[in-house]
């Protein structure tokens, strides 16, 4: 229980050295010792997904590896996605796609989604349903999720049809396969 | 009822009403800034866990926590013995039918289900707290426990409880029509039927979490809780500690989904204060996932025995029903467990215009975890029910399962339409929203499909289900259930600052399903300003006015219509003062643009940056006399209103697995005037997803003696992007007279129709195999089970 191990681990490009009991996993050493809360723990079992990090370029469950495993490594959190003009292309599309609701999930699919963005930029649907199918949301449906990646994604490969209005009030189109038809029947 | 006029204009004159604006939630929880219980830190803060029942019953003989104490990190152990001095934790219902049961905090001589908290413990770290509880050695006296509906009732059984020798925590009679066995005799058609439905669990992403501090400075208590209902939680934490409720601040920071598991109080959030009260340090409490999914609320666990008779021509006449629901071993507060068994009788027969009904609803104790409302509460089984017998009347009568449904839906000149239960429906689209879901789905068509495929050994089927969904229950409906505590209003209060910046105060508690976004709408729409202007508070006790909380599908009628009054309120101040300033006639201003403006002469007007900042820094610009301030309070307490929906999917069974897969799923929806339909399109999708959950995949299992087989996510298979088709959304509007805004609650509807639907769907694929699956989850066992036995 005493056994603690000092780790070296570079968070969002920043270095820190932490003093880690080795039964600590990655997600105790990112929330509670370097304060990067926005990684969220929902099983602590590798099924949900939602304290998904990107290490050393790869995606993983942080709740699957253990700090010590993280000595040396680079890690990219939730946090570290906005840049100083904002947020990130896909950070938009899930805005505009109502891909979140509670938002608890929300932070492992958006690391998620990075990665394989990263990788493949130019992802079938089914590539990223299949990508998209690793972790749980309890909210949306997922298909918000999937338009979201889909959407970032083709943005990314035609710049020019990014349309966000960027002010966090932009007016979302309904992405319903039927239109919307308002009607009163029965008379009002 | 007083109707919102500007609401209910046509949809485009709305100005804010009815857009599907990107949510202001959105930024923080892009970007990791969201704060959830967990990720709150405080100075000296300690962690608690829980040692729990491993068995489902059993008398406790001895708990012995010398080791517990000893081991390093640990401050404190706490049992039931450092207790004793508490209120008891009984939840009631004002009924000579119900029984009222304890909930010990930390069990005493006995523990009636694996989870049971027997004993505390707080540390220095959540692990050396985990170490600590494990080595909290209480020794059990295993007892018969049972774990089934049939097991309770079984002659001879274990009593769960001794004040409930029967294991019957509940038994009405809801009601009895003298006619209906002659009306069943004579009916050309008698459907006989027993629909069930298995135990399943919310399983928000975010489990329960606590954080309390006791300030020593104030002398007051401050519970962080990841619930839904905070002042309902600071009413029962404060009555079972013997505090003013002055003296107990509660605070819902972001929740991590709710889903109902977290309207009720639980006991570890009163567990939570004492163990802070006891070692004078601020501790936290965080559920892992295995707790949640063996010690949280579960529901859902219902079987009908319904009969039924139907005219030749496929109309039901009278409806007999016996409603059995496994409430597991306590009782929730403050909805208790009638709330299932209750919610079945009121609202089984739908939107149908059957006239004979009987129903004898019962709360069947088991050693089991204890149940609480689950998104549909009920109506996701009695929907099941309604539109199983549709389908089977249509088998049975050789008529389309579409045209049996709209011979009994009701019809559009009968509302408000009162039901043989009682209830009271106010004007929905019902026969409008079938016919449209059946012309999306191109009914004919998929006919001529079905058959071609089933000549190719495929098995394609067309589900169908029709459901109200009544929303924004008032006190009125509370008072009826007759719950000890009746949540059924809400308070707005609005307040402007001296820049022109509104502040929104509710009682109610969004935790994912937008209010901050939806809310600001309402009020910008009364207000005449952009909804970035209106910052919405909620979820902290000292910062809103008393209320309820965000469930039941109760927030945007509620909450929206008390939001609504105190806008205009508001709104009549502000051109109050305005008057003053402009020296115009109040009824000649209006709202507009962040300004109050003399109507038809717009260089005539005064912003509201000007009028908040003389009336609090520069009063004496105002006539003597004049108050200072800017501010509006209201109330809204609806009678409830009733959305509807039609769902409709194509399914195809692979006849060599059983498993289901979507081909098409369709919504026609009508929750009235939608504020945001984004945000009505989101709730749709997931709470669709949520019943094809229950549908096809979810199930919490016990054994016969009561252990939960299903501990983890690998065995409680939540489903992920693979399963979960796309949803087609079509919106018909049909404004609720009993709503300040035309809305409807909507939150539900997506499970309660799903299940149903998929059923109705894979009994139609295997209709031409004489199969009819009636209970849930179908698993593609039972499916190919099914097959085979129809070919043996």
């Amino acid at each position: 229980m005493n056994d603690v191990h000092l780790i070296t681990i570079t968070v969002n490009g920043r270095p820190s050295e932490v003093a880690v009991e080795a039964r600590r996993t990655l997600a105790d050493v990112l929330r509670h010792d370097l304060g990067y809360t926005g990684t969220h723990v929902g099983c602590e079992h590798g099924i949900c997904g939602a304290c998904t990090v990107i290490l050393d370029g790869e995606p993983v469950r942080s709740c699957l590896i253990f700090g010590v495993q993280a000595d040396d490594a680079t890690v990219e959190t939730v946090e570290g996605l906005a840049g100083d003009d904002g947020l990130d292309a896909l950070q938009e599309s899930f805005s505009e796609q109502h891909a979140l609701q509670c938002g608890f999930c929300t932070p492992g699919f958006l690391m998620l989604a990075t990665a394989l963005l990263r990788a493949n930029p130019e992802p079938t649907d089914d590539e990223i349903r299949d990508a998209v199918a690793s972790n749980l949301c309890r909210c949306t449906g997922y298909q918000p999720i999937l338009a979201a990646v889909r959407q970032a994604a083709d943005r990314a490969a035609s710049p020019d049809t990014a349309g966000s209005e960027g002010n966090g009030w932009g007016v979302w189109e309904p992405h319903v396969d039927v239109p919307r038809e308002a009607e009163q029947p029965g008379g009002q | 009822m007083t109707g919102g006029v500007e609401a209910r204009a046509p949809a485009g004159e709305r100005r804010w009403i009815g857009r599907s604006l990107s949510r202001v939630e959105d930024h923080r929880h892009l970007t990791g800034g969201g704060s959830f219980v967990d990720d709150i830190a405080i100075p000296g803060l300690l962690h608690l866990a829980f040692a729990r029942s491993p068995h489902a019953a059993a008398r406790i003989e001895a708990i012995d926590a010398e080791e517990a104490r000893a081991t390093p990190g640990v401050e404190a152990v706490l049992t039931a013995e450092d207790l004793s001095a508490l209120q008891r934790f009984v939840p009631m219902l004002n009924r000579p039918d119900f029984v009222p049961v304890e909930t010990p905090l930390l069990a005493r001589d006995r523990v009636r289900h694996v989870g049971e908290p027997v004993a505390l413990v707080v540390a220095s770290t959540p692990h050396a707290a985990e170490d600590g509880a494990e080595r909290v050695r209480v020794t059990y006296e295993r007892t018969d426990a049972v774990a089934s509906i049939d097991a309770a009732l079984a002659e001879g059984s274990p009593a769960v409880h001794d004040d409930a020798p029967d294991n019957l925590l509940l038994d009405a009679v809801f009601k009895d029509d003298p006619e209906i066995d002659g009306v069943l005799d004579g009916a050309a058609l008698v459907v006989e039927a027993t629909f069930r439905s298995s135990r399943v669990t919310a399983v928000p992403m975010e489990a329960r979490a606590c954080l309390a501090e006791w300030d020593g400075r104030t002398e007051r208590c401050r519970l962080h809780s990841s619930t839904q209902v905070p002042h309902i939680v600071r009413t029962s934490v404060a009555g079972l500690l013997g505090l003013p409720e002055h003296r107990l601040r509660v605070i819902a920071p972001d929740v991590g989904g709710g889903f109902g598991q977290k309207c009720v109080v639980a006991r570890e959030e009163v567990l939570t204060c004492i163990a802070a009260q006891a070692v004078g340090r601020p501790v936290k409490w965080v559920a892992d996932r295995q707790e949640n999914l063996v010690a949280d609320f579960q529901g859902h666990e219902q079987r009908y025995e319904v009969r039924a008779g139907f005219t030749e021509e496929g109309v039901l006449l009278a409806l007999d029903a016996q409603v059995l629901t496994d409430v597991g071993a306590y009782s929730n507060h403050p909805f208790t467990c009638g709330v299932e068994p209750l919610m079945a009788a009121a609202e089984l027969l739908g939107p149908y215009t059957v006239r004979h009904y009987r129903c004898r609803t019962r709360a069947v104790a088991t050693h089991k975890t204890p149940m609480a409302p689950y998104r549909g509460v009920a109506r996701p089984q009695l929907v099941l029910v309604m539109e199983g017998l549709m389908q089977r009347a249509a088998r049975r009568l050789g008529i389309e399962q579409s045209e049996v449904r709209a011979r009994n839906l009701i019809p559009d000149d009968a509302f408000p339409y009162t039901t043989a239960a009682g209830l009271r429906i106010d004007r929905g689209s019902y026969g409008e929203s079938l016919a449209r879901c059946v012309d999306a789905l191109d009914l004919d068509a998929f006919r001529e499909r079905q058959a071609a495929a089933r000549r190719e050994g495929r098995l394609l089927g067309l589900g169908l289900s029709c459901f109200g969904e009544r929303t924004g229950y008032g006190t009125e409906a509370f008072e009826q259930r007759k719950m000890a505590m009746t949540p059924g209003y809400d308070i707005a209060q609005l307040a402007l600052d001296p820049t022109g910046g509104i502040t929104l105060s509710v009682g109610t508690a969004s935790h994912g399903q937008s209010h901050e976004t939806t809310l600001a709408q309402i009020a910008a729409e009364a207000l005449g300003v952009h909804p970035t202007v209106i910052d919405v508070r909620q979820g902290d006790t000292d910062q809103s006015p008393y209320g309820w909380g965000t469930f039941a599908s109760r927030s945007m009628v509620v909450s929206g219509g008390a939001t609504r009054k105190a806008s205009l309120r508001l709104a009549d101040r502000l051109k109050h003062l305005a008057s003053h300033l402009l020296e115009a006639a109040p009824e000649d201003l209006e709202l507009r643009d962040g300004a109050v403006v003399v109507r038809g002469s717009p260089s005539h007007s005064v912003t509201l940056a000007d009028i908040g900042r003389i009336a609090y820094l520069e009063i004496h610009r105002l006539p003597a006399g004049e108050e200072p301030g800017v501010e509006a309070r209201a109330t809204f307490d609806p009678p409830g209103t009733f959305s509807n929906a039609t769902h409709g999917c194509i399914v195809e069974i692979d006849p060599d697995t059983g498993a289901v897969a979507f081909d098409r799923y369709v919504v026609v929806e009508d929750c009235g005037v939608m504020i945001n339909p984004m945000v009505v399109e989101g709730q749709v999708r997931g709470g669709v997803a949520q019943g094809i959950a229950a549908a096809l995949y979810e199930r919490v299992v016990y054994s016969d003696d009561g252990q939960p087989l299903t501990t983890s996510l690998m065995d409680y298979l939540v489903p992920t992007a693979s399963e979960i088709p796309p949803v087609e959304i079509l919106h018909l509007e049909t404004p609720s007279e009993h709503s300040e805004t035309g809305a409807k609650g909507m939150g539900e509807g997506g499970t309660m129709g799903a299940p149903a639907c998929v059923v109705s769907a894979v009994n139609d694929a295997l209709a031409h195999l004489d199969i009819e699956l009636d209970g849930l989850p179908i698993l593609p066992e039972q499916v190919l089970t099914a097959i085979q036995r129809a070919r043996a």
